[in-house]
Order: structure tokens, then sequence, then C-alpha cells
């Protein structure tokens, strides 16, 4: 049977989708809407948000929410860390401890926690350190130490730790017990075969997700403008409970977490490629053995 | 007499109900190579395992070297050391997976380096040094910065092997180092561990290669349902077999 065949490939043509154009005019129609509506309503105040926008006690209360996100996560990372170790532990107590910690704080609002924490001198007014009805070494009025910004700090770190736990922990399970054992054998001690050869290569699994994490703990810093921490939101509220520019002054607020977590956002896509692309020896070897026998 | 390299006396090992070791004792000399043969499921890499205290035996007692692996002798009673006490009579003996197990992070070089430079705090250079000798002699010198990824099968078993030989063990035990290659890169392994055996290396040594277990065991130690059904020179026990069960066994794995 001879089939002749074409002496030139054949030109393809694709097929036009045609629902995508009225689709295009719908949503080219909706953005003209919205972008009128933001122009022509002059309760917007426009000139009111190009005026604060780098006004100083703004700039000021994104520093301050800058800082925070980057001291609660790093208390989020190095707690959560510990706790996943210890939920892996494999002793009793100590997995038991760690998993209550992660219920409770994954049970509760952060809210909730924060306004608790703050007010905390209500039921200790003063923390000492020492023997339970003994001896007290060291004692101090609980209203000195929990400040807004130590609040604000443990308050969102503590809170924090018990989703990076969950993180860590995923990845930790998925380095797989060979490598374990692989370490145990050569001598490595648990401190080494931990930080030499399972958390390495853990941060393949563990870096996308913290990278949410880092934004979602940017936006929540907001919260602790109910404990008066001049962060960006609360900046924002001490300007507008005087002048009642609310709205321009919650754009402006807005403009700054977009540009905020914009940045985030390409630095995370930066540093997943870096991680997918450089480090080559992190990636499952490509072709497994295959058992004979 | 010299203390034999391993002795293990009436060593028995459970999963839960499951009796995985009974009664296991066997001896290795110094610088022989015991080879374990035995069907799937006998408890071959349960015992081997036991020997360097990845697995707690239940009864018994297991030496390397004389003096035993994850236990103490105190008021006749053996208490199970701490991790760190384990770790330093485990770094004398080296061991080679069946999946090889590299750290696939870290370069050949760096595979072999670590362990030396972070458990007997060898200086970089001389650990280095010591890695290419030891990669000379696997025969890898010119894979040295590769990843294990980017190494065949049969050479990341090679840098298993020399990784485990940084530590300057007395003893090598080895688990099924070809079962997981393909057929074309099994002799490049068994060709390094004749060398080793022929060094004067004392080795106990899981394997299906019975051509192996010919030419290079001492002993032959012939396991099924976690026993020694039988042990003894490889001409008597592959060749001659006195139990039903051996004669069995090798007729379906020679076939
Ligand atoms: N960690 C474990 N938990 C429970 N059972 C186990 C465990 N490890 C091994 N076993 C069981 O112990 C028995 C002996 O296993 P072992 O791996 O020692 O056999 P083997 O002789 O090495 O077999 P193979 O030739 O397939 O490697 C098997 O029945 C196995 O299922
Ligand atoms: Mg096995």
């Amino acid at each position: 049977m001879s089939s002749s065949r074409p002496t030139t490939p054949l030109p393809v043509v694709r097929r036009r989708r045609l629902g995508r154009v009225p689709a295009m005019i719908v949503v080219v129609l909706v953005a003209t809407l919205i972008v009128a509506a933001l122009a022509s309503n002059p309760r917007f105040e426009w000139g009111v948000v190009g005026e604060y926008l780098f006004s100083p006690s703004i700039v000021q209360g994104a520093g301050v929410t800058v800082g925070l996100t980057v001291v609660a996560m790093a208390i989020g990372i190095l707690l959560g860390i510990v706790l996943a170790v210890m939920r892996q532990s494999g002793g009793v107590i100590l997995s038991a401890a760690a998993g209550l910690y992660i219920w409770f704080f994954r049970g509760t609002p952060q809210l909730v926690q924060l306004i608790f924490w703050y007010n905390i001198g209500a039921l200790y007014p003063k923390l000492s350190l020492g023997v339970p009805f003994g001896p007290q070494w060291f004692s101090v009025d609980a209203n000195d130490v929990v400040t807004p910004l130590a609040t604000a700090i443990f308050g969102l770190g503590l809170n924090e730790a018990a989703y990076m736990a969950e993180i860590v922990r995923a990845g930790l399970t998925a380095v797989g017990p060979g490598q374990r054992e692989a370490a145990a054998a050569l001598g490595l001690s648990r401190w080494h075969s931990l930080t030499r050869i399972v958390l390495p290569q853990a941060m393949r699994v563990i870096v996308p997700p913290t990278g949410n994490q880092v934004i979602s703990m940017l936006k929540s810093t907001s919260l602790v403008s109910v404990i008066a921490l001049a962060e960006l939101l609360y900046s924002a509220q001490s300007i507008y409970t005087r002048t009642f520019q609310t709205i321009p002054l919650l754009i402006v607020v807005s403009l700054w977490y977009l540009a905020m977590t914009t940045v985030l956002t390409l630095g995370q896509r930066q540093l997943e490629r870096r991680l997918n692309s450089g480090a080559r020896g992190l990636r499952p070897a490509a072709a497994a053995p295959r058992p004979h026998e | 007499m010299t203390t034999p390299m391993v002795e293990a006396w009436h060593v028995s090992k459970r999963f839960g109900s499951l009796v995985v070791l009974r009664d296991v004792s066997l001896v290795v000399p110094e610088g022989e190579v015991h080879c374990i043969i035995g069907p799937s499921g006998s408890g071959k890499s349960t015992f081997l395992r036991c020997v360097n205290h990845l697995e707690q035996i239940d009864e018994g007692e297991l030496r390397v070297g004389g003096e035993l692996v994850g236990y103490e002798e105190r008021d006749g009673r053996l208490h199970e050391l701490s991790y760190r006490q384990t770790a330093a009579r485990r770094s004398r003996i080296g061991m080679v997976f069946q999946q090889f197990n590299l750290f696939p992070h870290l370069t050949a070089l760096q595979n072999i380096t670590l362990a030396p430079s972070l458990v007997r705090r060898t200086p970089a250079a001389q650990s280095r040094e010591r890695a290419m000798q030891l990669l000379e002699r696997v025969g890898l010198a010119d894979r040295a910065n590769a990843y294990p990824m980017q190494l065949s099968g049969g050479q990341q078993q090679r840098v298993a092997i020399a990784r485990a030989l940084a530590m300057d063990p007395e003893l090598m035990l080895f688990d099924e180092p070809t079962s997981a290659l393909d057929p074309e890169l099994v002799g490049e392994v068994l060709q390094v561990m004749r060398d080793l055996a022929q060094q004067g290396m004392t080795m106990l040594v899981v394997t299906h290669e019975m051509s192996f277990a010919r030419d290079v065991a001492d002993t032959v130690i012939f396991m099924e349902g976690g026993r020694v059904v039988e042990a003894g020179p490889p001409d008597e026990v592959l060749v001659a077999p006195r139990e039903t069960r051996t004669r069995e066994f090798l007729a379906r794995v020679l076939r």
C-alpha cells in the first residue's frame, strides 16, 4: 500500500475563538466604567491622596509595617522549625506539646490573640522569674513589658509559628528516611543531620509557601492598629480621625500595601526560579534506579 | 586469638508481633568477607541494620570490634546509649545502601568530605585530598564536582562506597549494593568491592550476586525466616549445601 506523502508541510489554520471578542468587549466596558466612577466622584479626593501619599507619618508607618513583618516572620520561622522538629521527634511529650500549641494558635483568631496579649497585664500585673510560690529572682510591672510593640512582635510571631510549623513539617517529611539513615550511619549528630542534610533539602518544599506567608503577614500587621501601634494603617487612622478624609487615606494605605506586596511577589518569583534552576542537585534524580532481580 | 570484628549471639528482633530475627548468631573475624544470602523478607537487611544500631535488637548481644554498638553493660543489663555515643561508634562502621542514599544537594566530593569534617573535624584541605584519593580509587576522580543526579547508578554507588571509606571504617556493611543497578553497571561496583576485600577490609555483604559470593566470600550465610539456616565456606554452602531449604533457594536463584 502506498500513501503518497506531501512534499511540503501543509499550513495549519487555527480555529478562531470568537467567544473571546464579546468577552473582551465586556471587560473593557466594565474597566472604563470603574475608571470613570473613580475619576468623576469628587469624594475620592485624589488631591488629598497625592498630598498624603508620601507624608512623613505615612512613610514612617510603612517603615514600621515592614519592620514588624520582618521581625515577626523571623520569630515565626525559627519557632516554626522548633515546633516542627518537636512534632517529628518521636518523643510523646514534645510532640504533644507542639501539637497543642499549633491547635491553639491556629484555632483562635489572630485579632483575638493580639488583644488578649495586650491585656495580659490584667491577668498577671507582675511578671516574675523564680520558683512558683518560692523566691523570685526578677520581677517587673507587666505594663512596662507588654508595650504595643512587644505585643505586636510576639503576638504576630507566635501565631505565625503555628503555620510555619506545618509548612516546615511538610518539608521535613518530603526528605526520605534514607537521607537520615545515611547521615546516622556516617556518625553525624542529630543536629548536623538536621542542619546539613534534611533542612537544605526541605527548603525546596518550604520556601514557596513561606513566600505566601510573608505576603500574608505584611497584611496581617494592619491588625495591630487595634493596640495603637503606629504602623501603616494606624498612622492613616490618626490622620483621618482628625480630618475626616477617611476614604482618601484608606486609598493611600491600599496603594502602599499594593506596592509592597507587588515587590514581595516579584521577589518570591525570582527566588523560586533560582531554587528550581540553580540547585541542580536538589532535584530528585531524573531516572530512578530500577530494581532488578 | 584476636577479638572478631563482628560477634552476634542469639540476636532476636521483632517489629510489633512480627518476629524478623530469631536467635541469630554469627562471627566475622577481622579481614574476612561474609556474604548473607536468602529470600526476600528473611531479615537480611534488618540484621545488617542492627549491626550499626539503625534498628534496636530485642534480645541477644551484638558486638563490633569487641564493643557493644548501641548499648553499654552496667550492673548486668544492657543500657541503650545516647544518640551521640552511638554516633561515635557508628562512625567506625561504613554502610552502603541499596538505594545509594547519596546527599543530592552536595557534589560527589562534598558527599565524601562532609562526615570527616563534621564528625572528625578533619581540616578542609586534608579531607579534600583524602576524598580525591578515594574518588581515584573508585575510578571517579573526574566526576568530583558532579551532583549525584548527574551520575549513573553505578557511579553513585561507587561514590557512596568512597563516602563510607572516608571515615576509615574497620568494618563495611553492604546491603544489596547492586540490586538497584542496571545489569551492565553491576560489574563496576563489584570490582570496587573485590578490590576492597583484597586489601583486607572486613566486610559483611547482603547480596544476590552468587558469583561474587563464590569468588570473594570466606563464609556464606544462608538466612530464611529470620534464622541462619546454614553457614560455611562458599564451595560448601553454594555448591553442596547440607540443608534442603538452601538447596531449594539456590535452585531458584541460579536457574
Ligand atoms: N521498619 C519495619 N517495620 C515493620 N516491619 C518491617 C520493618 N522493616 C522490615 N520489616 C519486615 O521485616 C521482614 C524482614 O525484612 P528485611 O528488609 O530485613 O528482609 P530482607 O531479607 O532484607 O529482604 P529483601 O531481600 O527483600 O531486602 C519483612 O517481613 C519486612 O516486611
Ligand atoms: Mg533487604
